[in-house]
């Protein structure tokens, strides 16, 4: 039982990485399917808009409700803005866009590609000579890897207007006081943390979702499964990949 | 008609383009786990001719076109495509062999989010340097011919079963493949229906000289196919029964769990005294 289970284990990490051979081959060798590339980076990028800014907005203003309370303790109001700066941007924009993503993302493109394969539209791409990673993985994967970062800053952006909202407004701090206090408190370092982090969730948001929805069996239910299977993979991997990347980035970057 | 042996099969291979097999199975077999899906299966199919393989569900018919397209692999044997070996073919030197083949598969694989038109002309626009007009013709000339150049701007769902399996054919046949593979593309239609795509099968073999694998295990399309024929009188084509030289061109190979159990024309089919093709059959 065991050694059946770690068997499936294993096989399913070197489809994985199998699978991530051929995405990084596809990128840098032709065919290439551009209008592909654009059409994903229109779907992931533009249409995940709307609940990144939604996130982002509601993020920023519960955090300032929050942690007003907790300053007041100190009577430390007016630095408000420094810990809504810091968490949004070293932590809670890059983690928050990136389980988005995995619950929008990661579930339509196992969706996708699981239905793709039980109606053997995956085989019929071979059969008309197409490479489905080619045409299907790297349009996606390039689009996840390149406009997480760019959704991140989006959400962080809207975070701390949301946090500028709630300071101004609710807690009477007083705007310029806000503004200052978010500047004095970022650092470069913490820039390079938030932009880099993206780009690995991003990368492995999209790639679980392609594996995941490849390898689907057993018709629609097996669609079903796949999906639940991509989010929860994907959801997992954010957090994960967020602790290894932020130990690796301090040791680098501070 | 006559039968070919391996090594008959063998000294057809070596003859020009054009006389050489479309198709050669040599002792091929497969398993799935310990499950046996093919042992030792052999034939050929000589261009411009028919196979059609019978048998019950899960003996192997469908698998037997996956491993001419290169999509499955077997453990042992020979497949030979066109002159070219695909069993131990790498997946980027299988793509230039596919040209040589269009697979109609079950319930069609149609690309549901792509038109009509972006489907049947799919491998045009996206596989070769062909100028978009130049495509746009031929989709409209394929999609005359199976009869359904109105919905050529209409997406899959819109279509009803047995015009998607007929947009399959047509999208099968754009790149003027010269062996067509069909997987039970009748199958889960009603009679009439199913004739109409009996009849492309028998059009495209006869005026367009394409070489057909047939696997259905619906008889009476089998026959239909196997006892037909498409002959041009002016602009019309139309389908009559065949001449008995015509019949002998289309094959029957019947499987049971993985082996082939019969080989040979329509009338030997029918003649036959094997209690499991009898009962096949009745």
């Amino acid at each position: 039982m065991l050694t059946h289970w770690l068997k499936a284990a294993l096989y399913e990490v070197q489809e994985y990485i199998r699978l991530q051979g051929q995405t990084v081959r596809g990128v840098f060798s032709r065919p290439f399917y551009f209008h592909d590339v654009v059409e994903q980076f229109d779907q992931i990028g533009l249409g995940s808009l709307t609940v990144v800014l939604l996130t982002g907005f509601f993020t920023g203003a519960v955090l300032a409700l929050q942690t007003g309370i907790t300053l007041d303790q100190f009577g430390a109001r007016p630095f408000v803005g420094r810990l809504i700066s810091a968490s949004m941007i070293k932590e809670l924009g890059p983690v928050l866009t990136g389980l988005m993503l995995a619950g929008r993302i990661g579930s339509g493109i196992a969706a996708e590609l699981g239905s793709m394969v039980v109606t053997d539209q995956i085989n019929a791409l071979r059969a008309l000579g197409t490479d489905p990673v080619r045409k299907l993985v790297v349009p996606r994967v390039l689009a996840g890897f390149f406009m997480a970062p760019v959704l991140t800053v989006i959400s962080d952006t809207v975070g701390i207007l949301g946090g500028w909202l709630i300071a101004v407004y609710q807690l009477r701090v007083a705007s310029s006081l806000y503004w200052t206090s978010i500047t004095d408190a970022l650092y470069l370092q913490d820039a390079w943390m938030g932009i880099l982090k993206p780009f690995f969730l991003g990368y492995v948001i999209v790639t679980i979702g392609c594996h995941v929805g490849l390898r689907t069996s057993g018709g629609t239910q097996g669609v079903g499964r796949s999906t639940t299977a991509a989010v929860v993979a994907a959801s997992v991997a954010v957090i994960a990949v967020d602790f290894f990347v932020t130990r690796l980035l301090i040791t680098l970057l501070y | 008609m006559p039968t070919y042996s391996i090594r008959e099969a063998a000294v057809l291979e070596r003859r020009s383009a054009s006389d050489r097999p479309a198709v050669v199975f040599k002792n091929v077999s497969l398993s799935f786990d310990d499950k046996t899906v093919l042992r030792d299966v052999s034939f050929t199919l000589l261009p411009g001719h028919t196979k059609i393989i019978l048998g019950a569900s899960g003996s192997g018919k469908s698998t037997i076109l996956k491993l001419i397209l290169g999509l499955l692999k077997p453990d042992g044997g020979e497949i030979w495509v066109h002159g070219s070996r695909v069993d131990n073919m790498r997946e980027l030197d299988l793509m230039k062999v596919r040209g040589h083949l269009g697979m109609v598969f079950q319930e069609g694989a149609l690309f549901d989010s792509l038109t009509v038109a972006e489907n049947v002309g799919y491998k045009l626009y996206e596989e070769t340097d062909m100028a978009l007009d130049d495509v746009r013709r031929r989709v409209e000339e394929v999609l005359g011919f199976v009869r359904l150049s109105e919905h050529i701007d209409k997406m899959p769902s819109a279509l009803s079963g047995g015009q998607r399996r007929r947009v399959a054919i047509a999208r099968a046949m754009a790149f003027k493949p010269p062996t067509l593979l069909y997987d039970e593309a009748t199958t889960g239609l009603d009679p009439i229906t199913a004739t109409t795509i009996d009849e492309e099968i028998v059009k495209l073999r006869d005026v367009e000289n394409v070489s057909s694998i047939v696997v259905t295990h619906q008889l009476r399309d089998a026959f239909f196919v196997a006892t037909h024929e498409a002959v041009r009188d002016g602009n019309a084509i139309e389908i009559t029964p065949a001449d008995p030289r015509k019949c002998d061109e289309a094959e029957f190979i019947m499987l049971k769990d993985g082996v082939i159990t019969f080989e040979g024309n329509a009338a030997e089919l029918r003649s036959s005294t094997d209690p499991y093709i009898k009962t096949f059959l009745s």
